[in-house]
């Protein structure tokens, strides 16, 4: 069984490193994206099914915080909205 | 009897436009170009992005997979000594099968082209010109993509007989009409799966099937259905299908085009050269576009069912708001049959491009990009039947993956405060409030 505390990290990070995105559009999609994501699966309770989603995560978190480099070599004007 | 005059001053705002697009079409190209750049300079803030049709954002997931077959590993895929071409080979055959997966083929089926518009091009042109000797007749609609309806008419120019089947006021075709149309001479049957301008998605099962049972070769322009509504080509009998990387989160200058087996169909190429893509695109595969398209395929099969509920719930939120602040207002295409994504909606009393420039907070287009320099109706809506003042007024609101719910409501608030301004100095408006019918005026002519 996986421990609480080491899903939330998970998320926390997922969360936070997506705030970094420099376009707004990428950034509220992650967040909403990610929360659902977690949300969708907290019940779930067969465990290999657990490791394999940590194990997606883990490489989405990775994905994210190279796009998230990226995104800020080129930002642009913010948009009207934010 | 009206005088000349007050006529004039009834069709003012429209008038207003046509003077605008005189000028602009005595100025040259390079002044417009000039002007746009001097705005784009004074840019502060950009636009909420709401053309999704016309374009859509490169998913960060895709950019991911792309960057390394654009930076270290650069070999060319067709390359068989060394380990340059292998591993950018064996990029592509992934790319290959994570785009047959999306629509149930075959990998081997798949023929990585340009876009879109090439996939077209090589499918109508192709079947048509490899079954010359025997059949001479093709079948398209009246409201698909132009560089369908161009290859139509460059078959036309080298004799072949082109039907344009009409659609019914909902944009769908009439599956009857479609059955009497067919000949024993008919090679091909070519409708779009999901329209560009106004988002009706066509009866493919249905036309699959009866393409079948006639022995018809189906084509399908699917760049605005892949990835986002389900398809199947076992399932809907198609035997060509027309991909476009950038419509669905991918990169541009990339598209593929699904070629079935069994029962074969053959072509012939358009492009001469090294035999690439079993013959049917010469031409060295574009690795890093190819692996973008790969992803986004594959992404969107994960995210399909997420995408259709948000973009479904955005796509109700906008319609609603717009239809409960405004009367006179017409959402085209069949409610039921559609893409949600795709809303295009004609305001009665509005010139389009008036409210275009109103919106300028708001990336919006009257219709396809392809078009959208010149101020004719979209013949899209006029093959819906809809009369050219509604065809001049609408306006398509692209939503995607992306779009947020605060930027609809934006886009509700400022579409809604924008009408009404500009109806209130219509004065056609203010005779539709005095309750006069529009269509018992009886205009003086000239």
């Amino acid at each position: 069984m996986l421990s609480r505390t080491k899903v939330l990290s998970l998320y926390k990070s997922m969360i936070k490193e997506s705030n970094k995105f420099s376009s707004y559009n990428f950034r509220e999609y992650a967040k909403k994206r990610i929360k659902h994501e977690f949300e969708a699966n907290k019940q779930l309770n067969d465990q290999a099914k657990q490791a394999e989603l940590i194990q997606k995560a883990n490489a989405n978190l990775n994905m994210i915080k190279r796009q998230v480099l990226v995104s800020q070599l080129y930002p642009t004007e913010k948009l009207i909205i934010e | 009897m009206l005088s000349k005059n007050f006529k004039n001053l009834l069709i003012g705002q429209k008038n207003y436009i046509k003077i605008i697009s005189v000028c602009r079409n005595a100025s040259n190209e390079t002044a417009k170009n000039s002007d746009k750049y001097s705005q784009l300079n004074n840019l502060r803030q950009r636009p909420v992005y709401l053309d999704a049709q016309a374009t859509s954002p490169v998913d960060p997931r895709v950019l991911d997979a792309m960057l390394p077959y654009m930076t270290n590993m650069y070999g060319n895929p067709h390359s068989r000594t060394h380990p340059y071409g292998w591993e950018s080979e064996k990029a592509v055959e992934k790319a290959r099968e994570e785009v047959a997966q999306l629509i149930n083929a075959d990998p081997k089926e798949i023929i990585f082209t340009s876009g879109a518009t090439e996939s077209n091009n090589i499918a109508v042109k192709g079947v048509a010109r490899f079954y010359k000797d025997s059949k001479k007749h093709i079948i398209t609609t009246q409201i698909e993509h132009k560089c369908v309806l161009d290859s139509c008419r460059a078959l036309e120019m080298e004799g072949f007989k082109v039907t344009y089947l009409p659609v019914q006021t909902n944009g769908l075709i009439d599956l009857k009409e479609l059955e009497k149309t067919i000949q024993p001479d008919t090679s091909l049957v070519s409708i779009m799966a999901v329209n560009n301008e106004i988002g009706v998605l066509q009866q493919i099962d249905d036309i699959g099937r009866l393409c079948r049972s006639k022995k018809v070769f189906f084509h399908t322009d699917a760049a605005q259905a892949i990835g986002k509504l389900p398809i199947d080509v076992e399932k809907s009998k198609i035997d060509l299908l027309s991909i476009s990387g950038h419509k669905v989160y991918g990169p541009k200058g990339v598209g593929a085009l699904y070629v079935r087996r069994k029962p074969r169909v053959r072509l012939e190429p358009i492009q001469s050269g090294g035999g690439q893509e079993r013959g049917m695109r010469s031409g060295t595969v574009p690795t890093p576009l190819v692996v973008g398209l790969g992803a986004a395929c594959r992404v969107a099969k994960e995210e399909m069912k997420y995408d259709e509920e948000r973009i479904q719930k955005l796509s109700k939120r906008l319609i609603d708001k717009i239809t409960s602040e405004l009367t006179h207002v017409v959402v085209n295409g069949d409610p039921e049959h559609r893409y949600p994504g795709c809303v295009n909606i004609s305001f009665a009393f509005v010139e389009g491009e008036s409210l275009l420039m109103a919106c300028k907070n708001i990336a919006l287009s009257s219709g396809s990009a392809c078009t959208s320099a010149s101020l004719e109706p979209s013949y899209v809506l006029r093959a819906i039947g809809a009369d050219d003042e509604l065809a001049h007024s609408s306006i398509r609101f692209g939503i995607s993956r992306f779009t947020t719910d605060e930027e609809i409501d934006f886009t509700a608030e400022q579409t809604i405060k924008h009408v009404k301004a500009l109806r209130e100095m219509s004065p056609l408006w203010e005779m539709v409030q005095e309750g006069i019918d529009l269509k018992s005026i009886k205009w003086t002519q000239h």
